[in-house]
């Protein structure tokens, strides 16, 4: 305003001589021989077997598998996400008791590898061939044997849940702890008790740091049920090895299942984007544009390009 | 209200409070002022037993604060009773603390329905009245880092008054506020000390301890070095360490 009116004309625009890069064309050049290279053996080399990748990429034993994945990757993640929320609150809590109970659980579930706690939920039988429900050392009333509970299905669900359970009380104690201290004061200072002040107070606002892990969890947790497979659970892989090890066509089927992985997780990665921009709520002025919005709002801006350069011209 | 009798707080190794004695009347403003660190803050954040005293005895209205005398011991209270008590004792911080993902009227319903089990109905039409009161009535909807710092601790002063305490306790409640917003939240306060609200407020602004202020108490490395009006206590300081402090301040 001050500069307009003292020199009486609008500050000339910059148009400066932009900096040139040529290590960027350099590097493009390489990285386009490279690319070159991979796209001409995956397209001529017989032995990638795509026509077979197609064939089975939406027959019936895999997309149940798929089917089969998707179910046991939200299951496990839904019982890793309430046990760890559960077990970081206990974790974080005044009774010894219970925090210590949720630090043993953490240290031994986040302690043993996955695998070797699938392998043992899967003979879980062998080691306690009967499950009975009574008073404990005293009379029981409900009697089953072991593997008609254990199916593979529980057998995974709780091979990867308890585990991820173990994880996800660490990710929710950190964004527990990132909550202002501030904020425990004033929900106490109302008379709210500790249930609530972590469930409409504390835990709304750890979202924001729990969730992008969780998503990086949830992705993880999509290609760990391929684990599974030891239980013999009928997922993805399982399903693709079935068809391996009848037709002899490994590659084209690891392929397919890779690829099938990799879609599932480009869905998550997309959904993740949108539950984290609901939870920063509350914490900037605006949110960023989501990609939709950033391309719609470039085609208008485009077309209204004649409309504002004339305008500004005129004034 | 209050009665505190010899109230000492220790930190490990350190004691913040030396053995506190005072009493606040019904409809009191009580103002407490002293140099950082002389335990204001400790003291007041006792009241709501937010800390734990560590000898003496504190009282709110009549009854013990976080204890139970039974059989001439002490009981600790159970969490549901220190949370009923709290309920009647509204507490407004330096730095706010609104609930940063609530708007402002859901930071003055949230307590009420959790606590209170007022219907939401209820409570949101008397949050509306709350922070119309407060001169908020077009910020209902906007969340908190969408207010300035003046207007973000009238909220939390609608949502202290909105459990309908007895009591209210101000924790240097301007002094994280830029000057031209201080008048704002002070005209608040006054409002509700003509109201009749018995107030407890650490502060540094004299003008507001002298115009609405009932007692003034000057403490100092954790005792009560002066009581007194605070016309009398401000004109007329009767400790060197008073003296010393006010003609700092002013």
């Amino acid at each position: 305003m001050i500069a307009d009116g003292e020199m009486g004309h609008p500050p000339e625009e910059i148009r400066a001589v932009p900096l040139r890069h040529p290590g960027r064309w350099v590097g493009t050049a390489v990285l386009l021989v490279l690319g070159a290279m991979l796209v001409h053996d995956i397209t001529t080399n017989p032995r990638f077997g795509w026509g077979i990748v197609g064939t089975y990429f939406f027959s019936t034993p895999v997309v149940q598998g798929v089917e089969k994945t998707l179910e046991l990757t939200f299951v496990a993640m839904a019982i890793g996400v309430i046990l760890g929320v559960l077990f970081a609150v206990m974790r974080l809590s005044p009774n010894p008791i219970l925090s210590g109970a949720a630090w043993l659980y953490i240290w031994f579930f986040r302690g043993t590898p996955v695998y070797v706690q699938l392998l043992f939920w899967y003979v879980i039988s062998a080691l306690q061939p009967t499950i009975s429900l009574g008073i404990p050392f005293g009379p029981e009333f409900v009697h089953m044997s072991a593997n008609s509970i254990v199916t593979p299905f529980v057998a995974a669900l709780l091979g990867l849940g308890l585990n991820e359970g173990a994880y996800y009380a660490e990710i929710v104690r950190a964004g527990i702890l990132s909550v202002d201290h501030g904020q425990f004061e004033a929900a106490q200072s109302l008379g709210m008790r500790r249930a609530p002040l972590m469930r409409r107070i504390v835990l709304p606002q750890a979202m924001r740091v729990i969730v992008p892990p969780t998503g990086n969890e949830t992705i993880s947790m999509l290609k760990t049920t391929s684990l599974a497979v030891v239980v013999t659970y009928p997922e993805l892989l399982y399903q693709t090895e079935n068809i391996a090890a009848r037709t002899y066509e490994t590659i084209p089927l690891y392929i397919m299942a890779s690829f099938w992985y990799l879609l599932m997780t480009t869905v998550l990665t997309i959904g993740q984007y949108y539950v984290e921009r609901y939870y920063a709520r509350g914490t900037s002025y605006a949110l960023p544009l989501t990609p939709i919005q950033k391309l719609r709002r470039n085609l208008t801006t485009l077309r209204r390009v004649p409309f504002s350069a004339t305008s500004a011209g005129g004034s | 209200m209050i009665r505190a009798e010899a109230v000492h707080k220790r930190y490990g190794l350190l004691e913040v409070l030396k053995g506190i004695t005072l009493e606040v009347a019904p409809r009191e403003v009580m103002c407490l002022l002293g140099p950082s660190g002389s335990g204001k803050s400790t003291f007041l954040r006792c009241i709501n037993h937010l800390e734990k005293i560590n000898s003496g005895r504190l009282y709110v209205d009549g009854s013990l604060v976080g204890y139970q005398e039974r059989g001439g011991r002490l009981h600790e209270l159970r969490e549901r009773e220190v949370c009923r008590r709290r309920t009647e004792i509204g507490m407004v911080f330096q730095r706010f603390n609104l609930f940063p993902h609530m708007t402002a009227l859901e930071n003055v319903v949230v307590a009420p329905v959790l606590v209170k089990k007022d219907s939401r109905a209820v409570a949101t039409t008397r949050a509306r009245s709350l922070l119309d009161r407060v001169g908020l009535s077009s910020k209902v909807d906007s969340y908190p880092n969408q207010l300035s710092g003046g207007q973000q601790q009238r909220v939390a002063i609608a949502r202290a008054l909105a459990m309908e305490p007895k009591l209210m306790l101000f924790d240097e409640p301007t002094s994280a506020l830029d000057p031209e917003l201080v008048g704002e939240v002070l005209d608040v306060m006054r409002g509700l000390a003509e109201e009749g609200m018995t107030m407890v407020v650490v502060t540094h602004e004299i003008g507001f301890a002298r115009e609405v202020g009932d007692t003034l108490v000057f403490i100092d490395e954790g005792v009560v070095v002066e009581v007194g009006a605070p016309r009398e206590v401000i004109a007329n300081p009767q400790h060197e360490r008073t003296k010393a402090f006010l003609s700092k301040v002013f």
